[in-house]
């Protein structure tokens, strides 16, 4: 054994040469960098260039916020937008809290049963809440009367968007609190009742505490749901302007591109900031609950599961109501008058409004979204999280694939137009293209489609790419022989997930189509604008079926393929 | 060094941000050997297999393996298998796919594939298990077939990185004889790195102390246990017994001990192994012997270790190893008295 030798001289960073196959890593990653920067970045700088900048393109600091101050009405849709997302989020979110509890801490039977039918509106455009209830109570309503009885003299306006509201944002605000509230260690009840602890105190002191932090996330993501959508107001707002359709009127009624930035930049900072606040109280969530922790298992209490079950009944039959409402109403001759079921409204829509187009092109984006969309966002989670090279490259990519949360889609939509319309631009021939519609909806719904990603390559052993480089096979053989058959599960989770979102998404899309481009969530729009409400239940009974169907397919696809690549999961 | 050099590692130093985990690492290894790196964790012993295996990128430093310089290469370049601890076995490929793994990529033929496979498999002790998938194995079987897989291609270093943490302590000691008599037989150099001194002296040729991103020794295992180059050295191999003590006029001082020493005069510990301190025989009139009486006896099943204080050590505390059966021989128990002998060329001073 040789001497310890005087230390060598400080030598310049040691870098490994790299083999091609890594620098192929590199370049897919960089590409995906350069997708998101041109189809998130770049749009997004592009409405806080637009509202610093006056009509004539000149730099104007911030007029436009001034002038937009100035503007009574304009500041009453601030207003409006405000209270009326708080008493959404106040009403939605102990009816949640409830029914999640329900769902987690008590034995009440058919539990899948009446999760299930809370979902029914993550099915359809969440406009589809909106024209039922104008069945429901509207002018000519079936339970108008009643409603008048309780001192609410119409539904069109803030009650209309309050109450719809709640149904469409139902399913969102319960599946935050339902993994808050599973979230629990058995043993700080069983040390509780160990000292004769009341059950009021066990609430207050043990399940409220443990649920904190998902309450705040349900808050905030409700508060901002509401703030940042525009099929609902659009349809049964009436004369009562909120934000979003503030800025459609702006840019695409009086095509005032600067106050329309100044208003999507107001529509951005709730967003931004439940997004920071979630990421910070995600951060505590998972340090809370230790791996050894013991799940909580309800026992059974007949009066309390049955009032559960009554109570979550209600709800559930609220929903079906609100479904059930359109459905017969899509079918009805002739609202009120003549109710004898017919196809007239299906054929109306399909046929002489050309909305049979629309829904091709619906399921055509919606086909190419859940198709691209998986593969780039789960090509850029794996490059993220099994290769390593570029750090910069990486901090980027990771930064970019999680910003896509906090922008709402009404102001992505409008970053495209400002970028991609803008005469300058080489890619603006993709403007108005069902292309950019796909791009747009994949870019919109990124971030939940990477987090599901990159939690199933979490779960892979991080030595596999040390052991397939040691054994001298290129990385993207392991990609295909391994690393992609065992996530299988979570990429059909997200294909599904794209899809249906495609089929739905109002908010980016209503930008952007052309009358080629148009798609079906914005054909019900344009029905609805047009007075054909019949026409328009009858599309959004459509898309809710066409994504029932979806639903149905991606699960037997998940049976498949779990049959064919999960073999190895059973013992 | 007796053995051809095969590893040559010169001046290997690892930087992670201001955190230096690597201080100028120099270390040869010869062609068959078996070297364990030996440390506690944050010792920097993964950091240097992993630099072995080019997983991490060393700050500055020069390795060569058989002649050749790989400082700069990629994993898929350098030659050696590699074994996890967490086995990372693929696990929706069997256990033939998953052995044949680096063999299907290098275009042999199928039929020597299969061939590979079973020999391999029975190699490992384990054949006949080619259509089973990883879950429906125990951590020890999926464990053997993580070391067939890295042996498949036959590569001529082998390198383990704490392959045994994960088991049971029967199936630990199992399986590091098995990966030793294995290496014996096949002649390939391996590096296994461990935190467990137990497994390190039981399977090395020659074991790296490593502690605090430095080499504090390197031996084989007698020299490590019994001439131990550091005071941590002889602390983290085995048990030991630390008096203070003190050097003065040529003679090392601890309670009424007096023994022959060189050095200036300081103040200095004594480690003191508890199988050199003897309960018998014990001559008349050896100067090394002295009273003590019996603390506290934890009864280990054949033998114990009894825990005795002695004036005659300034009442310092000390563990011996005594045998079950010379406990109720002599009917000792708690409080009584006892004669010992210390070995005074086994003490080492620090």
């Amino acid at each position: 054994m040789s001497a310890v030798l005087p230390r060598s001289p400080v030598a310049r960073p040691v870098k490994l040469k790299q083999h091609w196959v890594d620098r192929l890593a590199h370049v897919f990653l960089a590409l995906i960098a350069l997708v998101l920067i041109a189809f998130l970045a770049a749009p997004l700088l592009s409405i806080l260039l637009q509202a610093l900048q006056g009509q004539e393109g000149q730099f104007v600091w911030f007029d436009n916020f001034v002038s937009y101050a100035k503007t009574p009405a304009l500041l009453g849709s601030l207003w409006n937008s405000v209270w009326v997302s708080c008493a959404v989020t106040a009403l939605v979110l102990p009816l949640a809290f409830a029914f999640a509890y329900a769902l987690t801490r008590s034995c009440m039977p058919f539990k899948a049963l009446f999760r299930g039918i809370t979902l029914i509106p993550l099915l359809a455009p969440s406009l589809l809440s909106a024209i039922s209830l104008i069945y429901w109570f509207g002018n000519q309503g079936a339970l108008k009367g009643l409603m008048q009885d309780f001192g609410i003299a119409q539904i069109y306006g803030a009650p209309g968007i309050v109450l719809a509201e709640c149904l469409a944002v139902f399913p969102h605000t319960l599946m935050i609190l339902v993994t808050a509230l599973s979230l629990s260690d058995a043993r700080l009840y069983e040390a509780a009742d160990a000292m004769g602890t009341t059950m009021l105190r066990k609430f207050f002191t043990i399940t409220l505490p443990g649920a904190k932090y998902g309450l705040i996330s349900a808050a905030l993501v409700t508060f901002t749901l509401v703030m940042t959508d525009f099929g609902v107001p659009k349809v049964i707002g009436g004369n009562f302007n909120v934000l979003a359709t503030d800025v459609f009127k702006l840019v695409i009624g009086q095509q005032d591109f600067s106050r329309g930035a100044v208003v999507a930049i107001l529509l951005l900072t709730p967003a931004v900031l439940t997004f920071a606040v979630d990421h910070f109280v995600n951060r505590r969530q998972t340090a809370m609950l230790t791996a050894r922790a013991v799940p909580y298992a309800p026992k059974a209490a007949p009066v309390y599961d049955q009032l559960m079950t009554l109570y979550c009944g209600i709800i559930a039959a609220l929903m079906l109501a609100m479904l059930g409402m359109a459905v017969f109403a899509s079918f009805a001759s002739f609202w009120p008058y003549n109710l004898t079921p017919s196809w007239r409204h299906y054929q109306l829509g399909l046929l002489d409004a050309e909305v049979g187009v629309a829904f091709f092109n619906s399921l055509t984006m919606a086909g190419g979204t859940a198709l691209f969309g998986t593969l780039l966002v789960f090509c850029g989670a794996y490059l993220l999280e099994k290769t390593k090279g570029v750090e910069q490259l990486h901090s980027l990519v990771r930064l970019l694939a999680v910003v896509p949360m906090a922008v709402p889609g009404l102001v992505l939509g409008l970053g495209y137009i400002f970028f991609f319309n803008a005469p300058a631009n080489p890619l603006g021939f993709l403007y108005h293209s069902l292309t950019l519609l796909t791009l747009c909806t994949i870019v919109h719904f990124y971030t939940t489609g990477h987090l599901t990603a990159v939690t199933a390559l979490k779960a892979l052993d991080g030595e596999f790419e040390a052991v397939s480089a040691s054994l001298k096979v290129p990385f993207y053989k392991t990609f295909w022989r391994v690393t992609l058959p065992v996530c299988a599960p979570a990429l059909i989770d997200m294909a599904r997930y794209f899809f249906i979102n495609a089929m739905t998404t109002i908010s980016a899309v209503v930008f952007l189509y052309s009358p080629e481009t148009k798609v079906a969530s914005i054909a019900i729009l344009n029905l609805d604008e047009a007075g054909e409400m019949g026409a328009a239940a009858a599309m959004a009974v459509l898309i809710a079926m066409s994504s029932t169907v979806a639903t149905l397919v991606f699960m037997l696809l998940a049976w498949w393929t779990s049959k064919r690549t999960q073999a190895w999961r059973g013992r | 060094m007796s053995q051809s050099s095969f590893l040559d590692l010169r001046h290997i130093r690892k930087d992670f941000g201001t955190f230096t985990a690597l201080k100028d690492i120099s270390l040869d290894i010869g062609k068959g050997e078996f070297v364990c790196f030996l440390g506690p964790s944050g010792c920097g012993k993964t950091t240097l297999l992993r630099i072995i295996a080019g997983l991490e990128v060393q700050t500055a430093g020069q390795l060569t393996q058989d002649g050749r310089d790989i400082s700069l290469l990629p994993p898929a370049l350098r030659d050696y298998g590699i074994v996890f601890q967490s086995y990372a076995l693929f696990p929706n490929l069997n256990v033939s796919d998953n052995v044949a793994y680096g063999l299907v990529n290098r275009k042999t033929p199928r039929s020597q594939i299969k061939q590979r496979v079973t020999e391999l498999l029975k190699l490992v002790g384990l054949p006949g298990s080619e259509g089973k998938f990883p879950g429906q194995l125990s951590g020890g079987q999926q464990q053997r077939i993580a070391l067939a897989r890295a042996l498949a291609t036959a590569p001529s270093l082998l390198l383990l990185d704490e392959p045994l943490s994960a088991l049971d302590a029967l199936e630990r000691i199992r399986l590091r004889q098995e990966i030793r008599a294995l290496q014996q037989k096949l002649g390939v150099t391996t590096i296994m790195v461990t935190h467990d001194q137990e497994e390190a002296l039981s399977v090395a040729d020659r074991i790296v102390v490593m502690n605090h991103g430095v080499i504090e020794q390197i031996g084989t295992p007698l020299d490590i246990y019994r001439e131990p180059a550091s005071a941590f050295v002889a602390d983290f191999v085995g048990k030991i017994n630390i008096l203070p003590a003190r050097i003065s006029q040529g003679e090392l001082r601890f309670g009424s001990m007096r023994l022959a020493s060189e050095g200036a005069d300081r103040d200095v510990r004594v480690y003191l192994r508890p199988e050199d301190v003897l309960a018998r025989p014990i001559a008349p009139g050896d100067p090394h012997v002295f009273d003590a009486c019996i603390d506290k006896i934890e009864f280990l099943g054949s033998y114990c270790h009894v825990h005795v204080a002695s004036p005659a050590l300034d009442g310092n505390r000390l563990m011996v190893y005594l045998s079950l059966n010379f406990l109720s021989e002599q009917s000792l128990q708690v409080g009584s008295t006892i004669t010992l002998k210390l070995v005074p060329e086994r003490i080492k001073v620090f």
